[in-house]
């Protein structure tokens, strides 16, 4: 008799299941086959090649790990410096400032524009063939005229030029989910470190820091996760790869897809980039379990 | 148990129309024989491809619906996913490589027109420029496999070349109609652009198959094209004297100051709008571009010229032929109707119409004495022309990326035109070595 109940809650949840398996499921062990041929992606036939695809990803595809490095890069000054000018702008709009709301609304813009418009306007600002040239220009009025150089299409500058025009582009993010964290922390709190003679900074890092770890967590695991991805910004801002010096995973496998006509081998290559992604996410889960526990 | 029922009721409702909703996506070849169904990409061809379809209509009864899916990166993707699904239009453009081309053939997605085009002692044939019907055919013997056959009816013939600014020129002290025809010269041009502080040449390098091309050019013009093909073939190393040349002559133009900085992550709109607002002396770009400076300075004085020949022994050789084409569907219910249309939109009257109104080279013959006097300069230049589609060979995607990549690399002072060359090579052997095993 206990069984129909259980099946009629079971049928609840079968159409989020239905769904779930064939948007997300399946096609997660569909791509996983795919990696295991040799296929262009129009031809009928494919070609099984077991593990191939995935050794020469691992042992023979240098242009494949340099794009890995240079998003790792992209991905650690985001989390530092993005995060950093995220939190710092959340708690600054939680007091009692003037204006916040105003404030509230502008640092949410720079998100909800187009990447690849947000890529041609900074590249408009940065240029100076084909721009205005605002930043050497400020430079040269500062008197660090010295520094004037063309950014975009310096090797040593390219990336951390894309990565900071990265962290224009998504600090709003995090802002929004900092803020959010911020206001749910009872302002009783405060009063009592306060009655207890803590000052501002120990009220910071005693109340604040502790109960805001896990918005710092899932802020860092949503920066990771859209960092390591962007590659919309990238064509914006220097047309793609940049001999290689502006190449991130999502470009490589769609030179592979497009340029090559591998569909197998980009296959693979999404396959390992996101084990990849789920590895980091998972690390940084247990490092934020760790840290709580310790504050 | 009441609830149980409404609620399987309600999924059993969702599924049904679900299934009707993806079953009215799923099949294009279905629809009626009176209305032809054209994918393609092209962005300002599009109002004249309406108007055409309108005055087809109007001619013959049956309706053409162009279905514009742009950039061409989304339409390329699409048309994959609709080959894989089995969901193409009854007719279709291609972009890529030949070897994606044949895939398609030997996929069974498209229709051997050599029938209709041999039919009449081969009036349609006729009609086009050999070039641009060459890299629609595939010749008996063909490495890809593929039935001999022309697969494609091509709509108008590009040729990429350069081009220069003829006001910047007096600027220069130069004569505006006398451009630059040894590399020698056009390398001293690139000195005086430097000493007057102007942009040199643009081209959208950013992109790399740009830079490919303009490498190619000299590479025929230096070792010609059968050493050209050897090379694909894998029995001349890039190492070669001859290859050196052909990258050394990029380390040349930096050093020149011939070419703009920052040339290598510009896109080809960016140097298309540097060089429509007179901002550049030169640009490396396709006779597409003539109705993109049209629309952006309907004044820009400007000519066209060859790349400056790097040597005297061969003639200079450019990027060319068809530009773009159209394929039809194999499986289409509408495929007479379908070749009866392209045979329609390739006859002299719409060419000249698309000639006027897109600036694109017909791919007709008979449409030329028609076309804008700019469009002839790009025309008398197509029998110059070649494309890879055309060599019968093709090269690896890893050694393109790595010799593009390279330029770049040269372009930037990064590395020398030997090292290049040394891992082209090294790439090209394990890709042989793979071929191999």
């Amino acid at each position: 008799m206990r069984i129909k109940p259980t099946l009629e809650n079971y049928t609840f949840v079968l159409p989020a299941v239905i769904i779930f398996s064939i948007f997300y499921i399946i096609p997660f062990f569909w791509v996983f086959q795919l990696g295991m041929y040799d296929w262009d992606g129009i031809l009928p036939t494919k070609t099984f090649v077991g593990l191939a695809n995935f050794t020469e990803i691992f042992l023979h595809d240098p242009s494949w790990w340099q794009a890995m490095w240079n998003a790792t890069y992209i991905t650690l000054i985001a989390l530092i410096f993005q995060n950093a000018l995220a939190f710092l702008l959340a708690w600054a709009c939680d007091r009692e400032i003037r204006a916040k709301n105003f404030y509230r609304v502008v640092f949410f813009i720079p998100p909800i524009l187009s990447e690849i418009v947000v890529g041609m306007v900074w590249r408009f600002i940065i240029n100076d063939v084909d721009g205005a040239n605002m930043v050497n220009r400020l430079l040269v009025s500062v008197g660090l005229g010295n520094f004037a150089h063309n950014w975009l299409s310096d090797p040593k500058t390219a990336l951390t030029t894309v990565a900071l025009v990265h962290c224009w582009k998504g600090f709003g993010w995090g802002f929004l989910i900092f803020l959010a964290g911020l206001q749910t922390i009872p302002r009783e709190l405060y009063e009592a470190a306060r009655v207890d003679g803590a000052n501002a900074w120990q009220a910071f890092r005693k109340v604040t820091v502790p109960l805001m770890i896990p918005v710092v967590v899932l802020v860092a695991i949503l920066t990771v996760l859209g960092t390591m991805q962007a590659f919309v910004l990238i064509i914006g801002l220097v047309g793609g790869e940049f001999a290689g010096h502006t190449s991130v995973p999502v470009l490589r496998i769609l030179a592979s897809m497009r340029g090559s006509s591998r569909f197998g081998y980009a296959c693979a290559q999404g396959i390992t980039f996101g084990m990849v992604l789920v590895i980091i996410s998972f690390i940084q889960y247990r490092f934020s379990k760790r840290a709580r526990q310790i504050t | 148990m009441r609830r149980l029922f409404c609620f399987a009721s309600v999924l059993l409702v969702f599924s049904v129309l679900g299934f009707i909703a993806l079953s009215g996506c799923s099949s294009q070849t279905a629809k009626s024989a009176n209305t032809i169904t054209v994918w393609h990409w092209m962005t300002d061809r599009d109002p004249a491809f309406q108007e055409l379809a309108k005055k087809y209509t109007q001619k013959t009864g049956i309706k053409v619906n162009f279905e514009l899916y742009a950039p061409s990166d989304a339409y390329s993707q699409k048309v994959r996913a609709a080959a894989q699904g089995q969901t193409l239009p009854d007719i279709f453009g291609i972009l890529g490589e030949k070897r994606d081309f044949a895939s398609f053939i030997k996929a069974g997605h498209i229709l051997n027109l050599t029938s209709y085009m041999e039919e009449g002692q081969g009036a349609w044939k006729n009609k086009f420029f050999s070039k641009a019907l060459a890299v629609n055919e595939f010749s008996s013997g063909n490495i890809y496999g593929v039935n001999a056959g022309i697969y494609g009816a091509p709509i108008d013939v590009m040729a990429i070349e350069m081009l220069y600014n003829k006001d910047l020129f007096r600027e220069l002290g130069l004569n505006p109609n006398r451009p630059p025809e040894t590399f020698a010269e056009f390398i001293d041009i690139g000195k005086k652009i430097k000493e007057k502080n102007l942009q040199g040449l643009v081209s959208g390098w950013g992109e790399l198959w740009m830079i490919d091309c303009l490498a190619n050019d000299y590479a025929f013009n230096i070792m010609g094209k059968d050493k050209v093909i050897a090379t694909i073939r894998g029995d001349v190393p890039y190492t070669d004297p001859d290859w050196i040349k052909v990258f050394t002559l990029f380390k040349e133009m930096r050093d020149s100051g011939v070419l703009v900085e920052g040339v290598v992550t510009m896109v080809n709109k960016t140097a298309e709008q540097l060089f429509a607002s007179n901002k550049a002396v030169f640009a490396f770009n396709g006779s597409w571009c003539l109705n993109v400076y049209k629309g952006m300075n309907p004044k820009l004085s400007y000519g066209v010229m060859l790349p400056p020949k790097a040597s005297q022994a061969r003639p200079m050789s450019i990027w060319g032929g068809a530009g773009s084409s159209f394929m039809v569907n194999a499986r289409s219910k509408n495929q007479e109707e379908a070749v009866k249309f392209l045979k329609w939109l390739t006859d002299k009257d719409q060419q000249v119409y698309l000639a006027d109104t897109t600036f694109n080279l017909p791919s007709n013959k008979e449409a030329l004495s028609k076309i804008p006097p700019i469009l002839t300069e790009f025309a008398d230049d197509v029998e110059l022309s070649t494309h890879p589609n055309t060599w019968g060979v093709s090269e690896f995607p890893a050694v393109i990326e790595t010799l593009d990549k390279g330029l770049q690399s040269i372009v930037i002072g990064e590395k020398t035109p030997e090292q290049v060359a040394s891992e082209a090579q090294a790439v090209k052997e394990r890709e042989l070595a793979k071929k191999r095993r």
